[in-house]
């Protein structure tokens, strides 16, 4: 049940890329024949995830993943041709784009503009709007938030950024595979993908970026990606990201109702059996099925993972990236809660693949836990 | 025209993974696991990414905790050089001069050309002589000068193009002397030669899964214990926070698998490559006697140049052209290094020896690799001069040079 930290490889994923790892292994800049192979297989990848984000082809740049694409879009298109020195970024940002904006602020000058959350962890687009300024580069707010789920109204805060001359760029990581990808790619300038969270494999993902657009190379070397991302191309990596996309888009197309059910039914669940003792976090409809989360005030986040190990439920506080932290979750702190209750978050998250058994195990199992570290639930 | 597999001889450009590797990839990616994560499934990829680790660090010479995994070669080098530059700038503005060979990989070259247009700093390029190694007494002469101006030296270990193998512990010890700190891309080294790094005293060294027999997509950088580097990918604080991003276990369990198995048959390797590679280069003498060498020799497999590398200029050949005609010939070669293979221009390696871009132009690399056979070298030595012949052909039918098709403006 931490599937938003990782997701397995699908199989399908690996058979197809297994010839690049074994036979087929060229690389795309050598000019013989194995690397025109390779360098043809570059190509699929990059027209299908074209294809799949509603793109065209040189506005997929590949990356070694999610993180890398975040600091790609933030520091290339903030440095390349700023018309002015403002970032605006929500606060609830993965730490890969807060950090990115961090060292802008702190090394080149830039001014960061926050924008808060409601306690269901959404951004207000009006927010957005008042925070802009003639000199704002750049805005970033993630599509779905990894930690408690909630969708972001990317249209809306995509309209009045563009309105107002800025550049917008959403990590959609979380999003794939539940919004419709294409739509939201439609609205922006710049968008993140990472393969290994949606089925392809860890070390690839991509950036899907304006090729009209000016960036600054953050990887130098080489003049692979058109000039956007030096070093060797993982065709791989790429063509497992590609076809892992070309899934997620499909399944977020066909989506039947299903997960949603199994996301709610999750919910309803634990909070019948445990009333007051759960808190479910982030937003009650704007929200991916495949993310669930609560807080359990009068526990410890730790001691109740701890007993759904020892139940077969393996899930997490929130963010892997800050797992071994003693910090709260700045996420659940942005969205109003007090320490010591966002030090008692857990994170349930899953794929389309999640079977009902499992979700009535996991329900069962997090009852039980809770029940177990604070005996008064 | 080709009759059987194709040879293949662009190993540096990237070699096929070994079979160590590809079992120990097979294996990680058949599982889950964030190793960020702290329950099991997450303890278990951690496992695996410290076991890599350890292995890796052991081959290169190195503790386990100088290890930061990158997501290749071309990251790890734009980590050290540029990490090193603003950490020691921050300790001292007037540490601005970066001093590079002139012969560098494109990663370090572009690394510090980037610091240069935003980050202020001066580059300063090492020459070489006509063999590719790098000017000891220049440098001397250079850092005594004014040592509190310079940030870092960067020298990478073996030259990707020619095979020169650098003498990095010497700049380092220089280097030393005025306590600048110094970086070595060891791409094309590590596992080819005896690659030491905590008796090299650098502070950083970059090294790449897939030139060793590891996959694409996976490198790493060795950061002395006392070295602080500033990030380049900012984010959930991986890798003793200079590196940031979910970690790669299947590629760092096949990385670390590669270096076990390449540094233990390290020097049985290493000589039966150069072997073949003097096989490689008496044999194109005789075939093609206008043909130069590029880089020194090393009959007696002393270590001047990499095992593996052999690079010829070929008078009146265009180097695009020789490579398209051995392409059809089965032999897959290339006209330098892959990474600026699509776009013509001559070599800045060979122009840094002192080769005019006439000569650059007719340039060929074969570089030897784990899978090749004497029969590979066979086969070349046996096409290379037909393959000559036709190329020259062509180079007169079609004078426009490939350089002038380029456009770069690097030739003006």
């Amino acid at each position: 049940m931490d599937a938003a930290a990782t997701a397995p490889t699908r199989q399908d994923v690996l058979q197809t890329v297994w010839p690049l790892l074994t036979n087929d292994f060229g690389n795309p800049s050598s000019r013989h024949e194995l690397g025109a192979s390779a360098a043809r297989a570059l190509s699929f990848a990059r027209g299908t995830s074209a294809a799949a984000l509603g793109v065209r082809e040189n506005d997929v740049v590949f990356t070694s993943g999610g993180t890398e694409s975040n600091n790609l879009a933030l520091k290339g298109l903030a440095l390349a041709a700023p018309r002015g020195r403002h970032l605006v970024v929500s606060a609830v940002e993965h730490s890969s784009v807060r950090n990115a904006a961090r060292y802008l602020a702190e090394h080149h000058g830039f001014e960061l503009t926050v924008v808060g959350v409601d306690r269901r962890g959404r951004v207000d687009p009006a927010d957005v709007a008042r925070a802009l300024r003639e000199d704002t580069t750049l805005v970033s707010v993630m599509a779905v938030n990894n930690e408690v789920g909630t969708i972001q109204p990317i249209a809306e805060i995509a309209g009045a950024a563009r309105a107002a001359g800025a550049l917008v760029h959403t990590d959609a990581v979380q999003a794939a595979g539940w919004l419709d990808l294409a739509e939201l790619a439609g609205g922006v300038d710049a968008l993140t993908v990472s393969g290994h969270k949606i089925g392809g494999i860890k070390g690839a993902g991509l950036l899907m970026v304006r090729a009209r657009l000016p960036l600054a190379e953050q990887l130098g070397g080489g003049g692979q990606e058109r000039g956007r991302r030096g070093g060797t191309e993982n065709v791989a990596g790429a063509v497992a990201t590609a076809l892992a996309l070309q899934h997620a888009a499909r399944a977020a197309r066909d989506d039947d109702g299903r997960a949603a059910g199994f996301g709610t039914h999750l919910r309803d669940a634990v909070v019948q059996d445990l009333q007051d003792r759960a808190v479910p976090t982030g937003h009650p409809e704007q929200r991916v099925p495949g993310i669930v989360s609560f807080c359990f005030p009068g526990t410890a986040g730790e001691a109740v993972l701890l007993e759904l190990e020892r139940r077969g439920i393996q899930c997490s506080s929130g963010s892997a990236c800050h797992a071994d932290s003693d910090e709260p979750s700045p996420v659940l702190l942005a969205m109003g809660y007090a320490p010591d209750l966002a030090l008692t978050s857990v994170r349930l998250s899953f794929t389309r693949d999640v079977k009902e058994a499992e979700i009535t195990q996991t329900a069962r199992a997090l009852v039980a836990a809770v029940r177990a570290v604070a005996p008064g639930a | 025209m080709r009759t059987s597999a194709p040879v293949y001889l662009d190993h540096a450009a990237t070699t096929p993974m070994s079979p160590a590797a590809l079992e120990a990839m097979t294996a990680e990616l058949a599982r889950t696991g964030n190793p960020s994560s702290l329950h099991g499934a997450g303890r278990r990829a951690h496992r695996v990414v410290e076991n890599a680790r350890e292995a890796l660090a052991a081959a290169a010479g190195a503790h386990p905790t100088e290890v930061v995994f990158t997501s290749g070669g071309t990251e790890a080098d734009n980590l050290a050089v540029k990490g090193l530059f603003w950490s020691r700038r921050d300790a001292d503005a007037r540490r601005v001069k970066i001093f590079a060979s002139s012969v560098e990989h494109h990663a370090v070259i572009d690394a510090v050309e980037w610091l240069e247009a935003h980050e202020g700093a001066e580059a300063r390029w090492i020459p070489v002589d006509t063999r590719g190694r790098v000017d000891l007494d220049w440098l001397r002469r250079e850092l005594e000068a004014d040592p509190d101006s310079v940030a870092l030296v960067t020298c990478m270990w073996a030259n990707n193009e020619v095979g020169t193998v650098q003498p990095v512990a010497d700049v380092v010890r220089l280097a030393a002397e005025f306590s600048i700190p110094v970086h070595s891309d060891a791409v094309q080294a590590f596992t080819a030669l005896d690659v030491d790094f905590a008796a090299t005293g650098l502070a950083t060294m970059a090294v790449s899964g897939h030139k060793i027999g590891g996959p694409v997509g996976i490198g790493a950088l060795f950061v002395r214990r006392d070295v602080v580097l500033t990030p380049v990918i900012h984010g959930g604080g991986h890798e003793r926070a200079m590196r940031s991003g979910t970690l790669n276990a299947a590629a760092a369990a096949a990385f670390g698998a590669a270096a076990v198995d390449a540094v233990g048959r390290l020097h049985a390797e290493a000589e039966r490559l150069a072997g073949l590679r003097d096989r490689l280069i008496d044999g194109v003498a005789q075939a093609a006697p206008d043909a130069e060498l590029s880089g020194p020799s090393d009959p007696e497999h002393a270590g001047a140049r990499l095992p593996g590398n052999a690079h010829f200029t070929f008078p009146g050949c265009e180097g695009d052209s020789l490579l398209f005609v051995l392409d059809m010939l089965g032999v897959q070669s290339s006209t330098g290094s892959a990474c600026t293979a699509g776009v013509p221009r001559p070599s800045h390696v060979l122009l840094a020896m002192g080769r005019t871009e006439e000569q650059a132009r007719g340039a060929q690399r074969f570089t030897l690799g784990h899978t090749t056979t004497p029969a590979d070298v066979d086969v070349l030595v046996a096409a290379i001069g037909d393959a000559c012949a036709r190329a020259k052909k062509a180079g007169m039918a079609g004078k426009e040079s490939s350089i002038q098709t380029a456009g770069t403006g690097l030739n003006t």
